[in-house]
């Protein structure tokens, strides 16, 4: 295809992804060397029968005045990288001064919002894939045996927690955990303990988070999975029955090794997308004690009458560096694949 | 695995059974329980003191005179407004998926019949793209859109989303239009057909399967969007999932608090009824495309 007929096509898509995506991630780096800028004060004499005092006041029209020169703030360099809501290099200096032990910084270290959200979301990460890939391998296994009338409604079925929007589903879950409802009062009456809710203890929340992620990501790797299972070759399947291998020497030797790249790409994706978690922070009312980075951005820009661009851009930048280390064994994949297509 | 000697044992199907029956309690009963709770009364479906009233009502046959009730579902799309969500999910959906199928075709049909590399640098940039967590897009857009006024309305989400949509259809349209086979294309050029042409006449009648499962996935990330449309709208403009989050943060009041329940059952119907439908092309779009990213 000739380059100017290939520009044509491409160019209304083209033009779309960078003015939205390309864009905003230039913007967002922008607004991260800048920061809201100060209120101005004034003094005012104040003066009653009993005496004159001198009040502080914030002076409404010259900041009014300002923020209209200078919308987005004064600039500030990576000054709000630094500081005490995103990498927070002073008082991480100060800790590893003035603590004695590791277990004592480490404790300082993970209180600091950045760190307690990135712990968060790592741990929601590496914690919810695992189980993900194998939960998911074994029902695909298990749906492939089924009667052949049967696999479509029991496909339906089992996709059903990855159609719904994260909100929404983690809503429906939540409903029935919290104590009040049905899986929670079920809780409470196995240990004997009228008081004990999954929102009563830190971690306790995490736990019902992450058991969320594993059933809102199970289907994805399991279609995945149901998918390459069509295409194990059944020839050496076959020659290993009549060799008299057992069912699971089969899935162990044949099946599994089949399906590794495929399982590579599950744990890649699942990796990525849990990465971003927010809905279910949202949908369980867990913002108290469990924040992720999505979560910090999202905080950011909530507030109606001050939105912290400047905070929001640098924990952007943050996460899409995150991002980034995430992606590069997906890019190399990628990359290879492409390098043997031609 | 359809062959004659590979049979199952009596007991691994039993087993099996039990495995996927366990498996389908758990990933659709939370929607059945929730579908139940929502016609009854906020006492009933959080109670305190037994969870069976969920099941028989007392509270809601105390309450209303009946042991299941509509109420939430009126309240909440007339007073709550959820009428006007709902309408604005059908615009924007209907208008995210039009417009990235427009755009998506011609760009993914052009990178799969090119043969410069940089089609390649392309697609790494769109993989690249659809990684991009959302939240760190939107942070991205609100500070240019309040300076150019245009935040809160409709058509700035449809655009977002449309374009944070355009990575993963390009993908997925572009693995596809790679099996349609060149020589069908290239006759048509040979004819006499202009690049365009080819694609209108000959393209075209043949790339619906493709489309199909593309649209199915622009109309779950429009439908779906909770990020995007939550922080670029203004309340009026809300769709369904922000809106139910709008109900959610007035925990004190108990009307409204099952409005959120009712309205999370009037959302998800439509999806699960078009997705039963579809759920052939989901699959082949979740394995061929998603593959890529």
């Amino acid at each position: 295809m000739p380059h100017r007929t290939f520009f044509w096509f491409f160019f209304p898509s083209g033009l779309a992804m960078l003015l939205f995506i390309g864009l905003p991630i230039i913007s967002s780096f922008f607004q991260s060397l800048h920061i809201e800028p100060e209120q101005i004060l004034m003094e005012v004499e104040k003066c009653d029968p009993f005496g004159c005092k001198t009040e502080t006041k914030v002076d409404i029209e010259a900041t009014t005045k300002l923020q209209e020169e200078q919308p987005l703030g004064r600039f500030n360099g990576l000054g709000t990288y630094g500081d005490r809501n995103h990498l927070a290099f002073e008082e991480i200096k100060e800790a590893w001064i003035n603590s004695s032990s590791i277990a004592e910084f480490t404790d300082i270290l993970l209180n600091l919002p950045f760190y307690k959200a990135l712990l968060f979301t790592l741990t929601f990460c590496f914690a919810v894939t695992p189980p993900v890939v194998v939960l998911g391998f074994i029902v695909a296994l298990s749906v492939n045996t089924i009667t052949k009338s049967l696999k479509g409604p029991t496909i339906f079925g089992v996709i059903l927690p990855m159609i719904v929007t994260p909100l929404i589903g983690s809503l429906v879950l939540f409903w029935m955990i919290d104590a009040k409802g049905i899986l929670g009062s079920f809780i409470q009456f196995l240990f004997d303990d009228p008081n004990l809710s999954l929102k009563s203890s830190s971690q306790l929340t995490w736990i019902t988070l992450i058991i969320y992620g594993i059933w809102h990501n199970t289907p994805f790797a399991f279609v995945v999975f149901y998918a390459a299972l069509q295409t194990v070759p059944q020839d050496p399947i076959e020659a290993a029955i009549i060799d008299g291998a057992s069912r699971y020497e089969r899935v162990r030797h044949i099946v599994i090794p089949h399906l590794y790249p495929v399982a590579t790409f599950i744990i890649l994706i699942c990796l990525m997308d849990n990465f971003r978690v927010l809905e279910p922070i949202i949908g369980f009312a867990a913002e108290g004690v469990a924040q992720s980075l999505s979560w910090m951005i999202y905080n950011d820009l909530r507030s109606e009458n001050k939105m912290l661009f400047g905070s929001a851009g640098a924990t952007s930048m943050l996460t899409i560096i995150g991002v980034a280390i995430l992606l590069t064994p997906v890019l190399i994949r990628t990359w290879r694949e492409f390098r043997t297509e031609r | 695995m359809e062959s004659k000697i590979n049979r199952y044992s009596k007991q691994l199907i039993l087993i099996n059974s039990f495995f996927i029956l366990a498996w389908l309690v758990v990933s659709v009963f939370p929607f059945i329980w929730t579908f139940w709770g929502s016609f009854k009364v906020k006492a009933d479906f959080f109670s305190r003191a037994d969870w069976m009233f969920a099941v028989t009502g007392v509270n809601t046959l105390i309450e209303t005179g009946d042991t299941s009730t509509v109420k939430a579902y009126v309240e909440s799309w007339t007073e709550g407004e959820f009428w006007k969500a709902t309408m604005n999910t059908v615009i924007i959906t209907v208008s995210v998926v039009t417009i990235s199928l427009f755009l998506g075709t011609l760009g993914a049909y052009a990178l799969s019949r090119s043969t410069y590399k940089y089609t390649f640098w392309i697609l790494i940039a769109a993989l690249i793209f659809r990684a991009m967590p959302h939240i760190t897009l939107v942070s991205g857009y609100l500070f240019p859109f309040f300076q150019l006024n245009v935040w809160g309305i409709l058509p700035t989400t449809i655009i977002v989303l449309v374009a944070i949509n355009q990575p993963f259809t390009l993908w997925l349209l572009y693995s596809f239009f790679k099996t349609v086979p060149k020589e069908l294309d290239e006759s048509a050029l040979i004819d006499g057909c202009s690049y365009f042409q080819a694609f209108r006449f000959v393209i075209m009648p043949v790339m619906w399967p493709g489309v199909v499962t593309a649209g199915l996935f622009s109309m779950m990330l429009a439908y779906n969007d909770f990020t995007v449309t939550s922080l670029l709208l203004n309340q009026q403009n809300y769709t369904m999932v922000p809106k139910i989050n709008a109900y959610l943060g007035t925990i004190e009041h108990s009307g409204n608090y099952m409005w959120a329940v009712s309205s999370v059952v009037s959302a998800t119907a439509p999806l699960f009824m078009i997705i039963m439908f579809f759920q052939r092309q989901l699959i082949s779009g979740l394995t061929a495309g998603a593959v890529k990213g």
